[in-house]
């Protein structure tokens, strides 16, 4: 369980994070929506570490992350990145297995190397694609190659940061059901960051909704279209008019 | 008067600053290079990268340079009888001074400038971030091969430099000037010390060292979208070539100013 207490975050004179509460219970599926430039990425970061907050407190299983064993810790999470950040200099197979070639999960290279070709076949994509390098793959299979590599290493965790930006609907159909998919059957816990409500529709066991540094709303997906809230109701409908300025 | 020791004092603390940020992180890669794990295939890609790829642009830079020098001396030792010196003043320039010097600038020019836009563009599409999340020491990965890596080549890269330069050197003097081949290779032996040649390869060492810690360190600092990804090349090349000639001075009053 990943808990987030009173979470602020600043960056110079802008505040992002105000005060975030939430609770992401083990196994469970949370898509965070919100506009852009809410802090769902910083969000995100704050939890693995990346960026550190300036106050609050933020668990995972009750341990403090701050104070975690950082390779231990990190080892429990996987994440698909928005653009995908592949390593431009490896192949694709590399970029999957890269876990499995070096650190505590070090696998023989052939080894590593069917590993990652079974997790290419998992998100859709032929053994033929291991050898490529991510600048000769399309936008669709780079997130793919990227999904490949945040579950190489079946983590505990997964985080997805806009997992279905820049794809036409039929691709980003299809990511969000394997995402569906994968976390279902790996039993992980996962946060999804995104304003594409389709896939929230997809992927989500619960929504939060983070507007003005804190969390405004949150419940199960089956109740986001009932909740009286303005917020919630003017992003899910996309509408000009409502509480949220248009102009940011 | 406070106002005009504020304006003075802002920018010297922050070139300060930055010098002590600077220093922090050579400290950490000090000590990265003490600690497991080391990624001996990121640390051969960077040999060959600030190495063998470098041969090219520092052999022609070397071979005019040496050649060039040789013209100068030759007209200059006319304007008092020496011309005889060109062996000598060819081999003593090359192996001290302008061997490591051009090297390092040419590493600056070449490793530096893509060091540092490689990974202020791994930077800013989140593949620094993405080595963090793959529980990997972005610091021991990218920067500590490439450190080691440079302050082990170009040093190697001074000393075929240096033979290169007094190379052109005795190409234009024995061909153009009308230098005897044999005694010209003689007199360059005989005139060479050790701790010419010492002083040279440390001089590499320490040049090849600042050229990649730099471009790492900008790279890893730099600002966001491709304006940031130019400016870290930019700053890191500008302040390479500064440092290289500033630890030039340094060396050379240490090593020769008595």
């Amino acid at each position: 369980m990943i808990t987030l207490s009173h979470v602020t975050k600043s960056f110079g004179p802008k505040q992002v994070l105000t005060g975030v509460d939430l609770v992401v219970p083990k196994g469970q599926s949370m898509v965070v929506i919100g506009g852009s430039g809410t802090g769902k990425s910083v969000l995100l970061k704050c939890i693995l570490g990346l960026v550190h907050p300036d106050q609050g407190t933020i668990t995972l299983d009750g341990q403090d992350v701050e104070k975690a064993e950082r390779e231990a810790f990190l080892a429990r999470f996987g994440m698909l990145f928005q653009g995908g950040a592949l390593f431009d200099s490896l192949r694709v197979w590399e970029n999957i297995a890269f876990r499995l070639l070096r650190g505590p999960l070090k696998l023989p290279k052939a080894e590593a190397r069917e590993a990652a070709i079974e997790k290419l076949r998992r998100v859709g994509l032929t053994p033929e694609t291991a050898d490529l390098f991510p600048a000769e793959l399309s936008g669709g299979m780079q997130k793919r190659v990227g999904l490949a590599r945040a579950i190489a290493a079946s983590p505990e965790i997964i985080f997805f940061d806009e997992p279905t930006t820049g794809l036409d609907p039929i691709m980003a159909g299809v990511i969000n059901d394997l995402i569906r998919e994968i976390v279902t059957e790996m039993g992980a816990t996962a946060i999804t960051i995104t304003h594409d409500m389709s896939s929230v529709r997809a992927i989500a066991d619960r929504v939060a909704m983070l507007h003005g540094g804190v969390i405004r709303w949150e419940g199960p997906v089956a109740e986001m279209d009932a909740t009286p809230d303005p917020y919630v109701q003017q992003f899910i409908h996309g509408r000009a008019e409502g509480p949220i300025a248009a102009v940011r | 008067m406070t106002g005009l020791l504020a304006a003075l004092g802002r920018p010297l603390l922050a070139v300060l600053a930055a010098f002590g940020r600077l220093a922090i992180y050579a400290a950490q890669v000090m000590a990265g290079l003490l600690r497991r794990p080391f990624y001996s295939r990121e640390f051969l890609s960077a040999l060959l990268n600030v190495g063998w790829l470098s041969l090219p642009v520092v052999g022609l830079t070397a071979i005019f340079t040496g050649g060039a020098l040789a013209l100068q001396i030759y007209a200059g030792g006319q304007r008092f009888n020496a011309e005889a010196v060109v062996p000598q003043i060819v081999a003593i320039g090359m192996v001290r001074e302008l061997g490591p010097v051009l090297v390092g600038l040419m590493i600056a020019a070449r490793v530096t400038s893509s060091i540092a836009a490689e990974i202020a563009t791994m930077k800013v599409t989140e593949q620094i971030d993405a080595l963090v999340t793959l529980s990997t020491n972005p610091l021991k990965y990218l920067t500590v091969p490439r450190v080691l890596a440079g302050t082990l080549t170009v040093p190697l890269l001074v000393a075929v430099g240096d033979i290169i330069g007094i190379m052109g050197g005795f190409a234009v003097a024995t061909g153009q000037l009308g230098f005897n081949k044999a005694t010209y290779i003689q007199n360059t032996i005989d005139f060479l010390e050790t701790a010419d040649v010492v002083s040279s390869l440390i001089k590499g060492a320490v040049f090849g060292a600042i050229a990649t810690l730099i471009g790492c360190y900008h790279g890893m600092n730099s600002g966001r979208g491709a304006m940031g990804v130019g400016q870290a090349t930019k700053t890191a090349v500008a302040t390479a070539s500064i440092l290289i000639l500033a630890a030039n001075f340094l060396l050379t009053s240490v090593m020769f100013g008595s």
